[in-house]
C-alpha cells in the first residue's frame, strides 16, 4: 500500500488526540489568562471526569448510550462543583498568590490521587462506547488515467472517533462563544485585563475566579469523558493530558484560547503522524524540543501577542 | 458626599497615608494638590477599596464604603477615571461603556446622557479602546465612569499628556457634573487648570493632609501654592 491511506489515518488519530487535548488545553490556558495562576491539579480533573464517567455508566444500565450520555452532562458539572469548592476553600484563602496557588494545587493534585486510590482503586476500567460502528476509509487510485474510489483493506475508523472529534470542535465553539457573545464572558474578559479595574467597575472577581476555575476543571472533565471509552479509566491517567497541555499552553501563548487550539491541533496531529510512522517516544521528545525552542526564541508564544 | 476620615494605608509594610481625612460636598470639585509621590492615587485607591485601610474610615452618603468588599463600592455611586486611563483594552467601546452601565443598571437613557457630552465615542462605537487616540481614550474613561451615574466622581489627572482643546472638553465635563450636583475629587498637576475648575484645594504631602483652602484664597495669593509644591 502506498504511503496515502497510512497518513490519513495517523492523521485522524492525531485528530482525535489533538481535540481532546484542545479542550483540556482551553481549559488550564482559560484560569491562566483569567486569573493568572498555574493550576498544577488540571490533569487530576481529567482524571476525575474519567473516573466519574466509568461511575455514572456503571450506575445507570440499560444502552450504553444512555449512560454515557448521563455521564457527559453530569460528570463535567460535578467536577467544575469539585473545582469551585478547591478554589473557594483554598486558592481564594491565598489570595490567588502565583507561587503558593503552585504549591497548593500540587496539594489539590495529590489529595484528588490518593483518594480516588482509595476508593476508585488501582485498576483500569473501560467505559462502553455510546456507538461504535467501524467505518471503512476510502482512498483515491488512478486507474486509466481517472481518478477512482477503493477501500484499501485495514484503513478504517470507528464513528465513536469522529463523534469525539466533532463533540469537542462543538464545545470549542461554545467556549467562544461563552466568551465573545454573552455578558459573563464580557465580565470575564474585563477581569482578566485589569483585575482592580474590573473591582472598580462592580464585577465580582472572586465569584468570577471561582467560576472560570470550574470551568476549566469542567472542559478538563469533559475531555476525559470523551476519550474514556477509548482509553481507560485509571488514576495516575492525569499526567500526560497535564504535560501536553503545558505544551500546547505554551507553544500556544499563555491564556490565548485561538493559540491554545492551533497548538494544540499542531501537536496533536504530529503526535498522531510521528507515532504511527517512527514512535510516541520520538513524538513526546519532538514536542517538548518545540517548546524549548518556543520558550527560547519566542516567549510569548507562536500566536500569543507580545506583552504590552 | 465623599468623607475620609483619617485613613492610613500600607503597601506592605511601607505605609504611604497617614491620618489622610477629606470631604467632598455634593456640587463641589475638591483638587488634591501634592508632589510626585505624595499620595495621591493611592488616595484614590483606597476610596475604591482596592487597598486595605489600616485604619479611619471612608463614608459615601451617609454608607461606610470601606466595610465593602471592593466590587461593591462603585455601586454606591462611586465613579473613577483612574490615572493612565486603564481601559479594557481589547474590549470596544462599547463594551467598555456596557460594564460601566451594568454597576447600577442603567439604561439606554443613561448612556444616551453620557454620549451627549462626548459624541466622539458614537463615531469609534465598535473600536477597540487600545486602538483610541489618546484623547478619546480619556474620553471613553471618564465617560465609562459617567456610566454608573456617579453621585461621587474621582478623576485622577485626566488631562496628563492631552492637548488644549481636549483639556477644554474634559474641564467643561467636570464642570457639567458639579452642576449637576455630584461631588468631585480631582487630582491635577497643572496648577492653573486647577484653580480654574477647583471649589477648595487640599494638599497632600508624604502621604499627609496639608492645609485644604477655598480656590479663591489662591487665584489671590500665588505663593500658598509655590510655598507647598516647590514649583
Ligand atoms: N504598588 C505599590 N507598591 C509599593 N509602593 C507603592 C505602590 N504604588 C505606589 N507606591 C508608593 O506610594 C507612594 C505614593 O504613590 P502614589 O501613586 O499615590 O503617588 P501620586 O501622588 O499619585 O504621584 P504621581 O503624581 O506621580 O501620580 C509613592 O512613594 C510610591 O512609590
Ligand atoms: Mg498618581
Amino acid at each position: 500500500m502506498e504511503i496515502g491511506p497510512y497518513l490519513m489515518l495517523a492523521s485522524l488519530e492525531g485528530a482525535v488526540t489533538a481535540a481532546v487535548l484542545a479542550l483540556t488545553a482551553v481549559g488550564l490556558s482559560l484560569v491562566f489568562g483569567v486569573m493568572r495562576v498555574v493550576n498544577v491539579a488540571h490533569g487530576e480533573f481529567f482524571m476525575l471526569g474519567a473516573v466519574l464517567a466509568w461511575w455514572v455508566t456503571g450506575l445507570i444500565g440499560g444502552h450504553p448510550a444512555l449512560g454515557f450520555a448521563m455521564a457527559l452532562v453530569l460528570v463535567p458539572v460535578l467536577v467544575a462543583g469539585i473545582a469551585v469548592a478547591a478554589d473557594m476553600t483554598i486558592l481564594k484563602r491565598i489570595a490567588y498568590d502565583p507561587e503558593r496557588t503552585i504549591v497548593a494545587t500540587i496539594g489539590i493534585l495529590y489529595i484528588i490521587q490518593q483518594v480516588t486510590l482509595m476508593t476508585y482503586g488501582p485498576e483500569a476500567r473501560p467505559v462502553t462506547p455510546p456507538f461504535n460502528t467501524r467505518l471503512a476509509l476510502p482512498w483515491v487510485e488512478f486507474a486509466d488515467g481517472a481518478p477512482r474510489l477503493y477501500w484499501p483493506w485495514g484503513l478504517s475508523t470507528t464513528s465513536y472517533k469522529l463523534g469525539v472529534i466533532a463533540a469537542a470542535g462543538g464545545v470549542l465553539v461554545g467556549v467562544w462563544a461563552l466568551m465573545a457573545r454573552t455578558r459573563i464572558g464580557l465580565l470575564m474578559r474585563a477581569t482578566q485585563l485589569d483585575r482592580d479595574m474590573a473591582l472598580a467597575f462592580g464585577i465580582p472577581v472572586e465569584r468570577v475566579y471561582a467560576l472560570v476555575f470550574g470551568i476549566g476543571a469542567g472542559l478538563a472533565a469533559l475531555a476525559a469523558v470523551l476519550i474514556v471509552p477509548i482509553q481507560q479509566a485509571h488514576y495516575l491517567m492525569g499526567g500526560d493530558p497535564l504535560l501536553l497541555s503545558f505544551i500546547v499552553v505554551i507553544i500556544g501563548g499563555l491564556g490565548s484560547l485561538p493559540g491554545t487550539v492551533l497548538a494544540a491541533v499542531l501537536i496533536g496531529l504530529s503526535d498522531g503522524i510521528i507515532s504511527v510512522f517512527f514512535s510516541p517516544t520520538l513524538a513526546k521528545i519532538l514536542a517538548t524540543l518545540l517548546v524549548a525552542l518556543v520558550l527560547v526564541f519566542r516567549p510569548q508564544g507562536l500566536f500569543g501577542a507580545r506583552p504590552r | 458626599m465623599l468623607e475620609l476620615d483619617g485613613i492610613n494605608v500600607a503597601y506592605g509594610k511601607a505605609q504611604v497615608l497617614r491620618d489622610v481625612s477629606l470631604s467632598v460636598a455634593p456640587g463641589e470639585i475638591l483638587c488634591l494638590l501634592g508632589r510626585n509621590g505624595a499620595g495621591k492615587t493611592t488616595t484614590m485607591k483606597a476610596i475604591m477599596g482596592l487597598l486595605p485601610l489600616m485604619s479611619g474610615r471612608v463614608v459615601v452618603n451617609g454608607t461606610a464604603v470601606s466595610d465593602l468588599p471592593a466590587h461593591k463600592v462603585p455601586a454606591v455611586g462611586v465613579g473613577y477615571v483612574p490615572q493612565g486611563r486603564r481601559l479594557f483594552g481589547e474590549l470596544t467601546v462599547a463594551q467598555n461603556l456596557e460594564i460601566g452601565l451594568r454597576v447600577r443598571r442603567g439604561g439606554p437613557e443613561v448612556l444616551d446622557g453620557v454620549l451627549a457630552l462626548f459624541p466622539r465615542l458614537a463615531e469609534r462605537w465598535s473600536q477597540r479602546a487600545q486602538t483610541l487616540s489618546g484623547g478619546e481614550q480619556q474620553m471613553l474613561a471618564t465617560a465609562r465612569a459617567l456610566c454608573l451615574q456617579p453621585s461621587v466622581l474621582l478623576l485622577d489627572e485626566p488631562t496628563e499628556g492631552l492637548q488644549p482643546s481636549m483639556i477644554e472638553a474634559i474641564r467643561q465635563v467636570i464642570t457639567v457634573m458639579r452642576d449637576r450636583g455630584v461631588a468631585v475629587l480631582l487630582v491635577e498637576q497643572r496648577v492653573d487648570a486647577v484653580l480654574s475648575v477647583a471649589d477648595r484645594v487640599a494638599f497632600i504631602e508624604n502621604g499627609r493632609n496639608l492645609e485644604t483652602l477655598p480656590a479663591e484664597a489662591l487665584r489671590a495669593d500665588h505663593a500658598i501654592v509655590e510655598r507647598h509644591l516647590g514649583v
